[in-house]
């Protein structure tokens, strides 16, 4: 095979003078988190609020989070990206619209970014926080109101504190294919992993180094997402469910 | 490259050069016969070198260079059926593709320099053009200087962003560089406002100006940064095929066959919006057509 | 108020939808189809009783799954013709081109989550059925070919339709090989006449009426198999 084998290229300086190759892949994960974490932030608020919604027996409230849920889950992430980023400063007003296309490049790409990935992850948050309280017997409404609580002070005692429970493992997978997603944005000019290790592979031509260690990067995260879900199952599960751990131990 | 890659690849060279007796074919020339076809990889959008018309065609100064090219491989095969596929390719895609035998020429707008020879051979030159940018005349930028701690942008996989970004860091200029994926989504970022400055070859810049939706708004750059001559792309280490476009080429130069092409597309009304970039042959050029030279170092061309 | 010039939607029409959107579903078609087949198959060797068939599926199928759509296409687009001179033997990369190495990269990378979709199909066929098999003298694939992946495949065909729709809008990343898929089409309309605006509200219009006409379809069809059961 006619390929030229470096792999210690990533301890040699990066192009734009800033470091090694190593620390822009290094920049490139910690983009690629921050990105992750701000837009799981807005889809888990958004989506546990448009979830609620839609199993509230408000019709209007239902039709609002379905009809949400299908614009956002039909249009693809990509062109979801491309709306915020090239479409949107163009439909503002134009003082607004260009101090928008103004903002230094990382934030040009990474606050459309953000937004984008929240908006279209809490589509699918809210199809899940709907599949967990849809999951609850419906005694537990009906609890609820026996005790005297209002509908929200139900969802808010009763209902969602078992339902996000129930909710975990599903969350984690979306967890798990938001961080997936933070790539699509490297289209938008945001400089995340994949960007980093395409950078590292545009200017050294080291093409399988590159993304080989990009692979790996996003393994050990994923493990890593993993392993921190299934500590939280284990913190908040309620004695008596199915998941349960006991802290003692097993019996 | 270090000395250990070298030795690898020379000792390739060796082996496919041992392999040669005079009726046998290697390399690209094999696989060109055995396939029974060419893949040229061609541009989207490098007016008016390579890249598409609103028929879709592909269409270029570079393309008629590289049909002549293949005329010359299918008289040295004696195989005039040999078919041309055409695959695009972008700035940054293109070195790749060539390494990994997606396309065997590529006929567009690319830099031949020394670093690049590292990876892939190049043809007599058919073009010199030098590296400017382009601004929106409102702006009044002129020099590198003015660009400080300003927005550019330019295009992925080119010596122009390389240039670009290693300047940035010699002399702190402190600009944030955008990368485009290709010219027009660069050019793009001028246009719509998103970056000050787009630096690419000012032959590129010239084709993209002339054809934008307002070509009085922007101003090409009067300082050059550096020279660019730009070459048809093949692969490394293939002697035969390497001498077949090489021939081809020289004599396309020296016979002055290369007159009606230039004209065609320099100096006519070319498509999609008929405009004419009314470029006569830089002295540079004459000197090149002249003499055809294959060399990366850009003193030569001064 | 910007001037949008929409007729530009017109004047392209044809462009975006014979070169772009027989692109976009040629590709889908095809992935949809061997990704399923090829999934069905690492299914099957997950759930087998032989370590040396589960470990590489289980290995397999957990890789793809944990990195990112983009990477996977950056990968197979520089990496298919060096392996496919490795396991023919050529001294050189064989030549793919850009449409080949897309199929064959949605192909391997959509296999892998129709195999977990295949692998709950499977496992949702009760043993009874297979034992049922053994017993009138069927072996293993005979029983799988007849009795279990059939009935898993019917259970499934919601779902499985569902990852379809969702590979028909992953389509959209060959945008970074730039393939003339129908994103790509709009993209490349959008930078030539400078009408971001137009094509890409245009292309987000198309793909939601796709998509969305796609998964009521799917509704419908799950309420007729529903019935049935």
């Amino acid at each position: 095979m006619n390929y030229n084998w470096n792999w210690k290229v990533f301890w040699d300086m990066a192009a734009d003078g800033t470091g090694t190759w190593g620390m822009t892949l290094f920049y490139g994960v910690l983009w690629s988190l921050a990105t992750a974490f701000c837009a799981g932030v807005i889809a888990f608020l958004l989506g546990s609020m448009l979830g609620v919604m839609r199993t509230t027996p408000n019709k209007w409230a239902v039709m609002i989070g379905n009809a949400y849920v299908e614009l956002f889950r039909n249009i693809p992430l990509l062109v979801q990206l491309f709306l915020w980023f090239f479409v949107l400063p163009e439909l503002l007003p134009k003082a607004l619209g260009t101090a928008i296309k103004q903002m230094p490049p990382p934030w040009a790409s990474f606050v459309p970014a953000v937004i984008g990935l929240g908006l279209f992850t809490a589509a699918r948050v809210s199809e899940q926080v709907k599949a967990g309280i849809q999951s609850l017997p419906r005694g537990q409404f009906m609890a609820g109101t026996a005790l005297g609580l209002t509908l929200p002070q139900s969802y808010r005692f009763v209902v969602l504190p078992m339902a996000f429970r129930v909710i975990l493992p599903p969350l984690t997978s979306e967890t798990m294919n938001l961080i997936k997603n933070t790539s699509v944005a490297l289209t938008i000019g945001l400089l995340e992993l994949t960007a980093a290790a395409r950078s590292l592979q545009e200017f050294t031509f080291q093409v399988f180094e590159a993304f080989t260690a990009a692979t790996l990067i996003y393994i050990a995260v994923n493990l890593g997402v993993v392993t921190l879900m299934r500590w939280l199952e284990k913190s908040v599960s309620v004695p008596g469910f199915i998941g349960h751990v006991p802290a003692g131990g097993a019996h | 490259m270090n000395l250990s890659s070298k030795i690898v690849l020379a000792s390739v060279a060796v082996t496919f050069a041992a392999g040669v007796c005079a009726q046998e074919l290697t390399g690209t020339l094999k696989k060109i016969k055995e396939s029974g076809s060419i893949t040229i990889g061609h541009r989207d959008s490098s007016i008016p070198f390579s890249y598409y018309d609103d028929k879709q065609q592909v269409i270029g100064y570079a393309m008629d260079i590289c049909m002549k090219v293949v005329d010359a491989v299918r008289t040295e095969l004696k195989a005039p059926g040999i078919k041309v596929v055409l695959n695009p390719v972008t700035s940054a895609t293109r070195i790749p593709l060539m390494a990994n035998g997606t396309i065997d020429l590529e006929c567009g707008s690319t830099t031949n320099s020394i670093d690049r020879q590292k990876q892939v051979a190049f043809t007599n030159t058919h073009f010199v053009t030098a590296n400017r940018f382009v601004s929106k005349k409102a702006d009044n930028f002129k020099t590198l200087a003015d660009l400080k701690g300003k927005t550019v942008v330019s295009t992925a996989g080119t010596t122009n962003i390389k240039w670009l970004t290693e300047e940035n860091a010699a002399k702190g200029l402190g600009m944030n560089i955008l990368t485009g994926k290709d010219h027009a989504e660069a050019f793009l970022m001028v246009e719509t406002g998103r970056a000050s400055a787009f630096f690419m070859d000012d032959i590129l810049l010239a084709s993209l100006v002339a054809g934008s939706k307002a070509p009085s708004d922007y101003v090409v750059g009067a300082e050059a940064y550096s020279i660019e001559p730009y070459g048809i792309m093949m692969r490394r280490d293939d002697p035969a095929f390497k001498k077949v476009v090489d021939n081809a080429t020289a004599t396309l130069y020296k016979s002055g066959a290369i007159a009606p092409i230039y004209a065609k597309w320099f100096q006519g009304k070319i498509p999609p919006k008929d405009i004419n970039l009314a470029l006569a042959p830089s002295p540079q050029l004459a000197r090149v057509f002249a003499n055809p030279t294959d060399s990366g170092d850009p003193a030569v061309y001064k | 108020m910007v001037d949008f010039d929409f007729d530009v939607i017109q004047r392209s029409f044809v462009y975006l939808f014979r070169e772009g959107m027989t692109f976009t579903l040629t590709l889908t078609a095809m992935a949809a189809a061997g990704g399923i087949i090829l999934g069905t198959l690492l299914a099957m060797m997950r759930l087998s009783s032989y370590k040396w068939l589960s470990l590489p599926a289980t290995a397999y199928v957990n890789l793809i799954r944990s990195i990112p759509l983009l990477l996977v296409i950056f990968w197979f687009y520089f990496l298919v013709p060096y392996i496919g001179a490795w396991i023919i033997g050529s001294p050189t990369p064989i030549k793919v081109g850009a449409f080949a190495s897309s199929v064959i990269t949605f192909t391997l990378f959509e296999a892998a989550y129709y195999s977990e979709i295949m692998r709950a199909g499977i496992q949702s066929i009760s043993r009874g059925q297979v034992s049922a098999g053994y017993a009138i003298g069927l072996n293993y694939w005979q029983t799988m070919g007849t009795i279990v992946l059939p009935q898993a495949f019917r259970n499934m065909v919601p779902i499985l339709l569902t990852q379809t729709i969702i590979l028909f809008q992953d389509t959209s990343l060959v945008y970074v090989l730039s393939l003339t898929d129908f994103l790509g089409a709009a993209s490349k309309v959008a930078q030539r006449d400078g009408r971001l605006v137009e094509m890409y509200i245009f292309a987000a219009l198309v793909y939601f009426v796709i998509s969305f006409g796609l998964s009521q379809l799917v509704k419908r069809l799950q309420h007729k198999i529903a019935i049935i059961r």
